[in-house]
């Protein structure tokens, strides 16, 4: 589904990514962990299309389309989503109005016809319940004064909306709480399917034992520097990224 | 400039949609302004001597007047010599008839949009369509009549309802006010008149539409409209010119009265002909619109979307002479490629317990620049007065500029004034927010700008609220970067 292979990036003349090879299939989590500035973050920006960053070589493969060429909504019209660290916020629109903006614009992307009023509503509000999202937040402006918890669950909700296919979920976990990482967790799990694939992107363990990851990667000054299962991860909470930088300085 | 700037920039060159005009045999005057022309004027609509007179002691005082030149805005100096003061289409239309309409006229009036025939008006706007100088013809005439009101065109009206026209004209705006509003006393080739009687709830909105088409043909028109006790009008003011090389001048007044409890609502989409991206042509907009609240209780709420024009200068003001009399100014004003718009307004509180309340919102794209011109005075008698002013700009791209000149005066301790100013610009974040939900990027930014603009179309006719995001949104077309 999505195949990445030798991806070099820098922005502003810093190299941030070092050659990235990544391959992810249809139905699989992947979970890609590592210290902060490692290229996390840009990693999934570049997929989705941000034009900061120069792509100095390699490639990015969309079920076999050359991603690199596409404009950013037609990268989201092919079925790829990001769910943002910092979520944007846009005063005067409201989240229902956006939402609708949005999905009608995949949808017209792909040639469908736009998606009824009322039917759409009923469908935001039900996943909205499912999210323990205050529905008073749908008719509010895209974002504005909501608590970090609720920005990260309105992202979860544009998700559960689109239904894309490949789903990249850049530190969905920061800002919230217990209670707040177990709702969220359980939207993402509703959408686990044989034809969707996941990529969580995280610094902590913690939301992977909500959403069990079939892979594990640790991605650090711009390479992915290992690759494991679950355990992976859980041995990572304990002994932290020291031991495989140096593992990796002696190999 | 990231890519995605210079895509937007690329965008922001949508065409102007009404820059075509029709071949119609023109009925003009000679060139050029001299007491001699404001007296050919003044016979060709057959006015009564006392208005000839009131017109002559306007062009008297314009003599001793110079261009203002305060406004942030720059242009040649206008040739007022080499502008026709009347050009009316030539066939003088009646007005019994649709099919007595040079079916031209009816044809432009289509493209615009206007409903002009009354069976596609069942939506009930009544609509006084001035071409150039000339008012062509008012629908719902009668209907209106049976209510009591009157809604005709301004020389109807002087020929009509003398006495009323006589005892409102000037009591606004006095025609000494200012060198535009000066000139259009002189000159005025025609306009609308409404009258509300008391307590009477005009029973559909009125609609104006104003269309510059004559080459070198200024417009001058007047609209004047009262609101007696307890009445109530919605007003609509639309205005479209064709593309020209050269500038256009358009120097309207608009005088409104309110009397006790009564309410005037007055709004404006304004899509003159803006110039072209080198900031050639486009028409010269220098408008004086103010209202008096006269009685007790009485309200006056201007809203306006300001897109056209290559020069806006343009402050609809409230005059709160009534006791607990509210004076509301919401306005959008955009700008792109060269124009430049000097706009806000102007709330004069004198009564007791008055209060107003201005919402501008200014966005600039282009090198346009784009200001927010507002005063606020309270006088020695407005107990209690209050306002809010919110002042909002929305820059798009890096060559443009937002700038605000609020004039606050206070001469009462006891009234309440705050002000509010934002300038933000729609970034990058936000464009990639949208798009990687799906929209393209004429879209996100049309619906971002429709979301900063939300509180003044708030206050806009449903119709027009839909047809001013529309509006935007082609304007926009190509603006960002």
């Amino acid at each position: 589904m999505l195949s990445v292979k030798g991806l070099k990036a820098s922005v502003g003349g810093t190299e941030i990514l070092r050659g990235v090879d990544l391959e992810i299939r249809p139905g699989e989590v992947h979970a890609i962990m590592g210290p902060n500035g490692s290229g996390k973050s840009t990693l999934s920006q570049i997929i989705c299309g941000r034009q900061d960053y120069d792509v100095t070589e390699g490639e990015v493969r969309f079920e076999g389309e050359d991603l690199l060429q596409l404009p950013v909504e037609e990268r989201a019209a092919r079925g790829i989503f990001l769910g943002f660290q910092y979520p944007i916020e846009i005063p005067g629109v409201s989240n229902t109005y956006f939402l609708r903006a949005a999905v009608n614009a995949v949808r017209a992307a792909r040639g469908e016809e736009e998606m009824d009023a009322a039917d759409f509503l009923r469908h935001v509000r039900a996943k909205a319940k499912l999210l323990e999202l205050d529905l008073a937040l749908l008719s509010r402006p895209v974002n504005v004064g909501f608590s970090g918890g609720e920005k990260k669950r309105n992202e979860i909700l544009q998700m559960m909306i689109l239904e894309p296919k490949l789903a990249l979920l850049d530190e969905t976990d920061s800002g919230l709480d217990i209670d707040a990482l177990r709702v969220v967790a359980e939207g993402v799990n509703a959408l686990r399917s044989a034809e969707r694939a996941i990529v969580v992107v995280t610094h902590y363990q913690r939301l992977l034992d909500y959403i069990v990851p079939d892979y594990v990667h640790v991605l650090s000054a711009g390479r992915i520097i290992k690759t494991g299962g679950k355990e992976l991860a859980l041995e990572l909470e304990e002994r932290g990224y020291g031991w495989l930088l140096e593992e990796k300085l002696q190999a | 400039m990231s890519d995605q700037n210079k895509e937007l920039q690329e965008l922001a060159s949508k065409e102007y949609e009404h820059g075509w005009s029709t071949e119609i045999e023109a009925e003009r005057i000679p060139k050029g302004l001299s007491e001699e022309i404001v007296r050919i004027i003044s016979a060709k609509k057959g006015e009564p001597q006392w208005l000839l007179d009131w017109r002559l002691k306007a062009f008297a005082h314009f003599q001793k007047l110079e261009e203002p030149r305060w406004s942030k805005v720059s242009y040649p100096a206008i040739d007022l010599q080499g502008l026709y003061y009347y050009s009316a289409p030539k066939q003088e239309p009646l007005k019994e008839s649709l099919d007595e309409v040079d079916p031209k006229l009816l044809e432009t009036f289509d493209k615009l949009g206007i409903p002009l025939e009354e069976q596609k008006q069942l939506a009930g706007v009544a609509v006084d369509a001035v071409f150039d100088s000339v008012s062509v013809r008012t629908t719902f005439r009668e209907k209106l009549a049976e209510a009591g009101v009157i809604f005709c065109s301004f020389s109807d009206a002087v020929r009509e309802h003398p006495d009323l026209v006589k005892k409102y004209l000037g009591s606004v705006v006095p025609y000494t006010d200012n060198y535009y509003a000066t000139l259009n006393s002189a000159v005025f080739s025609d306009g609308s008149f409404v009258y509300i009687p008391e307590g009477t709830r005009c029973p559909m909105e009125l609609s104006t539409y104003f269309r510059i088409n004559d080459q070198k043909s200024g417009q001058f028109e007047r609209t004047l409209i009262v609101a007696e006790a307890g009445a109530y009008v919605s007003y609509l003011e639309g205005c479209t010119a064709p593309q020209r090389d050269e500038n256009q001048l358009h120097a309207a007044v608009v005088e409104l009265v309110v009397l006790d409890d009564a309410e005037i609502k007055y709004s404006t989409v304004q899509n003159w002909y803006p110039g072209d991206e080198e900031g050639r042509g486009g028409i010269y907009n220098f408008v004086t619109k103010r209202g008096a609240c006269r009685g007790r209780n009485s309200k006056i709420s201007w809203t306006q979307v300001e897109t056209g024009s290559a020069i806006t200068w343009k402050y609809p003001s409230c005059l709160l002479q009534g006791d607990y009399s509210i004076g509301e100014f919401y306005s959008v004003a955009l700008t792109r490629h060269a124009q430049q718009a000097d706009t806000g307004t102007k709330m004069i509180h004198i009564g007791r317990g008055t209060r107003s309340t201005i919402v501008s919102k200014g966005i600039s794209a282009g090198r346009s620049q784009n200001s927010y011109r507002g005063e606020v005075k309270v006088m020695k008698g407005a107990i209690g007065a209050r306002n809010h002013s919110q002042c909002d700009s929305l820059l798009i791209g890096d060559h443009c500029g937002a700038h605000t000149f609020p004039y606050i005066e206070s001469q009462t301790p006891t009234a309440v004034l705050e002000h509010e100013a934002t300038t933000s610009k729609i970034s990058d974040d936000q464009l990639f927010y949208c798009r990687q939900r799906g929209m393209s990027e004429e879209d996100a930014v049309s619906m971002i700008v429709n979301g900063f603009c939300k509180e003044v179309f708030n206050e806009l006719p449903m119709e027009f609220a839909v047809e001013a995001g529309k509006l935007l949104a082609v304007s926009l077309e190509g603006a960002v970067g």
